[in-house]
């Protein structure tokens, strides 16, 4: 495919490795903090390219993952409701909510439909006006503007029967945690390049300099990926902290300034959870008071709903980068993309997933060898 | 991997209790993946178990007291649209079945059709259904000879389902079946991957993109007599719908108890499969084919059983896409562009598009 196979291109991806086996003097560690990125590491082989010196530790970037059990459960009892259509993009129909995900609820009679984009469940709204149509708005900035345009268009249209059960998060509240956590090992970030299309990489340098990390703008290929890392490596290694923009042919510095102020009418900055993660201050977008007609959970009355997740599953301390999938103990024997114990299992985005479908039998090789 | 990673000990940690979906079924139960695998075991195989079942093919072989055995398969057929580019449901239920005959080298001969049709059906639906039945019969050399038609209310189906059962004669001698690759046979596609899969989804208007590609739907049997023409050394034959090739190639290394290494290179693809898959964070491998067998052959045979493909109308795109291994058992792998190795895996549940 054109503009794609170029960045696959196993000449220059080996030639790109040995680029980085050549310059790096010491061991770093750097997360790449989307999901997409771990996938495209997992699935391409990088992470066999890379010298020992380079770790890569697997940020909380799926939006799947993070999506907090209490909005889960809200999505379950609204999806149950006679009357309602269920929109949601299709990975969330996999995870569990307390006890049930949304194939259950299919199952048992709920309407729950998957789109391909948040203005198909406008549309719906608009084919079948006596019947409530909710879309399960959830993602990172990549996803927001869409989000955001489905409630705008549902306005304009002055339609009555859209709504959205939103649970958005964002890049840089997660990168203040990570980096300020106690147990923090990333010295060098590799940013979410298609984040970055939509919001621009103005929002990083602060970060950058408050916690003395570089950051490299990265994007999703072979290519772009050791781009990345190797711009990194070279700032970690110069002793250089700053920001620079890998992923040149999708990147701004601004960012796409319409989509943001999209962003910016419908939404307004709050606290979300993060499944597995807890609290994080302002980390999240909800609806703006004057579009709070179109929020789900006000009209069908689900904000009273509290889930308490499990004190004890690790999925967080893998989204944070403290441990890898195959330090969980039900990796790949209790816990299976088919009979997943946590979101990261769940998603086609998520660390566990990645590491299952893609390096199980390196894995099970290296454990068997001791 | 460049850094090893152990597993910790398994003390103190227990995670929430996994949702199995035991008690009721899913749209993942019919997927083709581990769901629907695990459905076939624990409640079909466990109530009705037999070594004609249990041998896991596409079609089951039974012993006759005359000069061949038969070889007997049913499938059941559901798609939405009914019509589709390249195909529709009555040709896509001649081909499924005689292709599930034809994959054990038997001869389909004779098919029994079941209709269930909703109330409210035009009948000039099910005549254009019936006529192109005829027309794919015709194509596979196959006749109709027994069926049956129920009606059930409006809202109670999708306008029409059919099933169809195939008999086939299978000739004495002939032992291509699931559990019969071995190491150094070379491993055949017949063309390119996921056609039928992209075309049914672009034609049912859901992608917001419309695509020019054509559903793969074909009867296979014809391609298979002129392989079988050209070799003795074809060991297995199947035809990767459901679940696609991922699912089926896990089926032959579980049953053969060897592994599989692809080269991600020499996999046929379409650009427009692939740009879609691109799009809708679907991989080709675990996209429905309904024209495409693969084809597991002795390695001396290989070239000799390719050319023979390339020949044949259905076969034209024919590649050799990997090679069976010894090791690792059970697994098969992908050796990509730039040299490492990944895990194919089984189709899990149902095949769901990627958030962004």
């Amino acid at each position: 495919m054109k503009y794609v196979a170029e960045f696959r291109d196993a000449e220059l991806v080996k030639r790109s490795a040995q680029q980085i086996r050549r310059e790096v003097t010491r061991p770093w560690t750097l997360m790449e903090i989307c999901g997409g990125q771990t996938h495209a590491i997992l699935r391409y082989g990088i992470d066999e390219l890379l010298p020992t010196e380079i770790e890569l530790v697997h940020g909380p970037g799926c939006p799947v993952c993070v999506t907090p059990l209490e909005q889960i459960d809200k999505a379950l009892a609204l999806a149950s409701l006679p009357n309602v259509i269920f929109a949601s993009y299709g990975d969330m129909l996999r995870v569990p909510g307390s006890g049930r995900d949304l194939f259950s609820v299919r199952a048992a009679g709920g309407d729950v439909r998957v789109v391909y984009s948040p203005l198909d469940a406008v549309t719906m709204a608009r084919e079948n006006p006596d019947t409530e149509v909710v879309f399960f708005a959830i993602g990172f900035e990549t996803t927001a503007p869409a989000n955001a345009m489905s409630v705008y268009q549902a306005a304009t249209l002055g339609l009555k029967n859209f709504s959205v059960l939103v649970s958005h998060v964002r890049v840089p509240p997660a990168m203040h945690a990570i980096l300020g956590g106690e147990h923090n090992r990333v010295q060098g970030f590799l940013a979410a390049g298609h984040v970055c299309a939509v919001m621009g990489y103005w929002e990083y340098p602060p970060i950058a300099e408050q916690y003395r990390t570089p950051i490299a703008v990265t994007g999703f290929e072979p290519l772009d990926l050791l781009r990345g890392v190797l711009d990194a490596v070279r700032l970690l290694e110069a002793g250089v902290v700053k920001v620079v923009n890998s992923y040149g042919r999708a990147v701004t510095y601004e960012g796409n300034r319409p989509a943001q102020e999209l962003i910016k009418k419908v939404f307004l900055e709050c606290d979300r959870k993060w499944r597995g993660i807890g609290n994080i201050p302002m980390s999240g977008w909800g609806l703006r008071p004057e579009y709070a007609q179109f929020d789900a959970e006000r009209r069908f009355d689900v904000s009273a709903i509290r889930s308490e997740e499990s004190p004890i599953c690790v999925a967080g301390q893998i989204l944070q980068g403290q441990l890898k999938p195959p330090q969980c103990p039900a990796f790949g024997t209790l816990c299976t993309p088919q009979h997943p114990l946590g979101a990261t299992m769940v998603s086609s985005e998520g660390a566990c997933a990645a590491y299952f479908h893609y390096n199980k039998a390196a894995l099970l090789s290296e454990v068997s060898n001791g | 991997m460049a850094d090893v990673i152990k597993t910790a000990a398994i003390e103190g940690m227990v995670c929430p209790v996994p949702l199995r979906h035991a008690e009721k079924i899913v749209q993942g139960h019919g997927s083709g993946g581990k769901l629907m695998q695990d459905l076939i075991a624990k409640t079909f195989l466990a109530a009705w178990d037999n070594p004609i079942l249990s041998a896991g093919n596409d079609a089951g072989v039974i012993p006759t007291q005359g000069v061949a055995r038969l070889a007997i398969s049913t499938d059941a057929h559901v798609v939405s649209p009914l019509f589709f580019p390249g195909g529709d449901i009555g040709r896509l239920a001649v081909c499924g079945t005689v292709n599930d005959v034809a994959m054990l080298g038997a001869q389909p001969l004779y098919l029994t059709v079941s209709f269930i049709l909703e109330e409210g059906l035009d009948l000039s639906t099910l005549e254009r259904v019936v006529a192109s039945m005829h027309a794919a019969a015709t194509e596979a050399g196959v006749q109709i000879v027994a069926g049956d038609t129920k009606v059930v209310g409006r809202g109670m189906a999708d306008g029409l389902y059919i099933s169809t059962t195939g008999v086939g004669l299978l000739p004495e001698g002939t032992a291509i079946h699931g559990a019969a690759a071995q190491p150094g046979d070379g491993v055949i596609i017949s063309g390119s991957l996921g056609d039928h899969g992209i075309a049914v989804l672009s034609a049912r208007g859901e992608l917001g993109f419309e695509t020019e590609l054509a559903s793969d739907v074909a009867p296979l049997n014809g391609l298979i007599s002129e392989m079988l023409g050209a070799s003795q050394g074809i060991h297995v034959l199947r035809d990767p719908t459901r679940g696609g090739l991922a699912t089926t190639l896990n089926e032959i290394v579980r049953q053969s108890k060897v592994g599989i290494i692809l080269k991600e290179g020499t996999l046929p693809i379409k650009p427009a499969v692939d740009a879609a898959c691109e799009l809708l964070g679907f991989d080709p491998l675990y996209i429905a084919n309904e024209g495409k067998l693969v084809a597991v052959v002795s390695r001396e045979d290989s070239s000799r059983v390719l050319e023979a493909m390339r020949s044949h109308e259905y076969g034209k795109e024919a590649a050799i896409i990997g090679e069976v291994v010894a090791e690792p058992t059970g697994r098969v792998l992908m050796e990509t562009l730039i040299g490492s190795h990944r895990v194919v895996d089984v189709l899990m549940g149902e095949l769901l598009p990627r958030i962004c």
